[in-house]
């Protein structure tokens, strides 16, 4: 394999540079990347990114001096547009044609918009990029209401930073609870505490039915399928995000919901692997930070094996800064698990500064482990999880000393 | 010299977290006592809550690692290294001897 070229600039993309250089891979190694930025940290933009100096540097993932060790061809600010596996070819948006072995996709996913009238105003947001971030943060200077559209992490977290700001906050989610879909009702139910307790308001069980605007073109109000009506000089949608796989489309490649791939992270096609929130790894698309982090080492073994060598056996491990309190979880929750507060107390429904551990058990096993600022025990309980699982994928073949 | 704790209070395998500025994390790694900058240098989170094992401590929050000896990170995603601090015990009172602000960064 003379030539791979890794689609998407992020951190699955960067981290699957690394493994090929750590890996040994001594050829062309090109990096295409939509945004005009190098490989940076999206966790910081919702949380303290939001919050900081206009000023303040990007959250970069890399330096110059790894920038040069990777000893790669940066395409950046550029789409890719095409991918054409018979003729070993990534096409991109401005006409080029990059010349491939092997591919690397890893082109992430798009946050969704509100799909009805008003979706485009003047100040509604979406937060997923930096200069997403550095839209909304320049604009959180006007006006004093803000409204949240989605209790998800993304939403949740800029709730707690624009609360952070002083602005009055009011998160609206279709579900009846934040985050009940990942964390399960009674914890999802902690959740909706946090927000009160950082004085936010939370309106759950109802959706938006549009956005209201000015003359002028700006956002004034969101109306809410239940008839209220929520005046915002700012609005922030945070209702997921859509794998980018437009670009593969008639690539041969499986898709659904992502690039379907086996749990080594190859595709159909043994030349081609795919990493990261793109990416539908043995069924599940994960976007996570640390699934982006943990698939390039198998995806890369794999590819320059040319089969599925490796399999990746992840516990799933996501975490989330809101209202001063860092939530963790890990493992595999299902619906009916019992939880249970393993240690620290909840006092009507919301922990106390010392935070609490809670367990989530099924069989009379612990399947899944949550905490708030309790790191110790909830290390300790996720590599216990992971051992049980015979979990692989947390060891990473780059040393960080290694440029 | 900053007075931390009776060393009889943190047996192997425990660490402390000392509110200096920056806070300042201390280990006793199987009998050797190694201080560190607490903060993780690739995100806010402390190493006092780490995960301890040998010489090593991982980062709560992403498992970056660091050598406890030299402040130096072992894996990714944190690539610059944390400072070392001296530390000694006087009377049965661990102290740490903070490192000057500049240069001492490994």
């Amino acid at each position: 394999m003379r030539t791979v070229t890794v689609v998407g600039a992020s951190l699955s993309g960067l981290y699957a540079a690394r493994e090929l250089r750590a890996q040994g891979f001594d050829g062309r190694l090109v990096v295409v990347g939509d945004e005009p930025h190098r490989p940076y940290d999206r966790p910081p933009l919702s949380k303290d990114y939001l919050t900081g100096a206009p000023d303040e540097d990007p959250p970069d993932l890399t330096d110059d001096e790894e920038f040069s060790a990777l000893d790669a061809e940066w395409i950046l600010g550029v789409r890719a547009a095409g991918l054409d596996p018979p003729g070993r070819t990534v096409l991109l948006a401005d006409g080029r044609e990059v010349r491939t072995d092997g591919v690397v996709v890893a082109t992430g996913a798009s946050a969704r918009g509100l799909p009805m009238p008003g979706g485009r105003l003047a100040g509604v947001h979406t937060l997923r990029t930096l200069d997403d971030a550095r839209a909304l943060r320049a604009e959180l200077t006007s006006g004093p209401r803000r409204v949240v559209v989605g209790g998800g992490f993304i939403g949740s977290e800029t709730a707690s930073s624009c609360a952070r700001l002083g602005h009055g906050v009011t998160v609206v989610e279709a579900a009846p609870l934040p985050l009940v879909a990942q964390l399960g009702p009674e914890m999802a139910a902690v959740c909706a505490g946090l927000h009160r307790r950082g004085g936010v308001e939370l309106i759950t069980g109802t959706g938006v039915a549009g956005l209201r605007g000015t003359g002028a073109g700006a956002v004034d109000g969101v109306e809410l399928a239940d008839g209220r009506l929520l005046p915002a000089e700012v609005v922030v949608v945070g209702i997921g995000a859509a794998p980018n796989t437009g670009w593969l489309a008639g690539s041969t490649l499986a898709l659904r919901d992502g690039v379907l791939c086996d749990d080594g992270c190859v595709t159909a096609l043994p030349e081609v692997v795919a990493v990261g929130d793109v990416a539908r790894v043995g069924g599940t698309r994960a976007e996570h930070w640390t699934s982006a982090t943990e698939q390039p080492r198998t995806a890369i073994r794999n590819l320059l094996a040319g089969h599925t060598a490796e399999r990746l056996r992840p516990l799933p491990y996501f975490w989330s800064d809101q209202y001063g309190a860092r939530i963790q979880f890990a493992g595999h929750r299902l619906p009916g698990d019992t939880v249970r507060v393993a240690e620290g107390t909840l006092t009507d429904g919301a922990p106390d500064a010392t935070g609490f551990l809670a367990l989530y058990e099924r069989e009379g096993r612990t399947a899944a482990v949550l905490s708030i600022d309790r790191p110790r025990p909830f290390t300790r309980v996720r590599r216990e999880l992971a051992c049980a699982a015979g979990a692989v994928g947390a060891e990473s073949t780059v040393r960080a000393d290694a440029s | 010299m900053i007075p931390v704790c009776r060393l009889d209070d943190l047996p192997a395998g425990e660490s402390v977290r000392v509110d200096t500025a920056p806070p300042i994390a201390v280990f006793n790694a199987d009998g050797e006592l190694y201080a560190i900058d607490d903060t993780c240098t690739h995100q806010d989170a402390s190493l006092s809550e780490g995960w301890l094992e040998g010489c090593l401590v991982e980062c709560p929050l992403h498992a970056a690692s660091f050598d406890l000896r030299a402040g130096r990170p072992t894996c990714l995603p944190a690539r610059r290294a944390v400072r070392t601090h001296r530390v000694t015990v006087e009377d049965g009172v661990i102290h740490v001897h903070m490192a000057a602000e500049e240069g001492s960064a490994a």
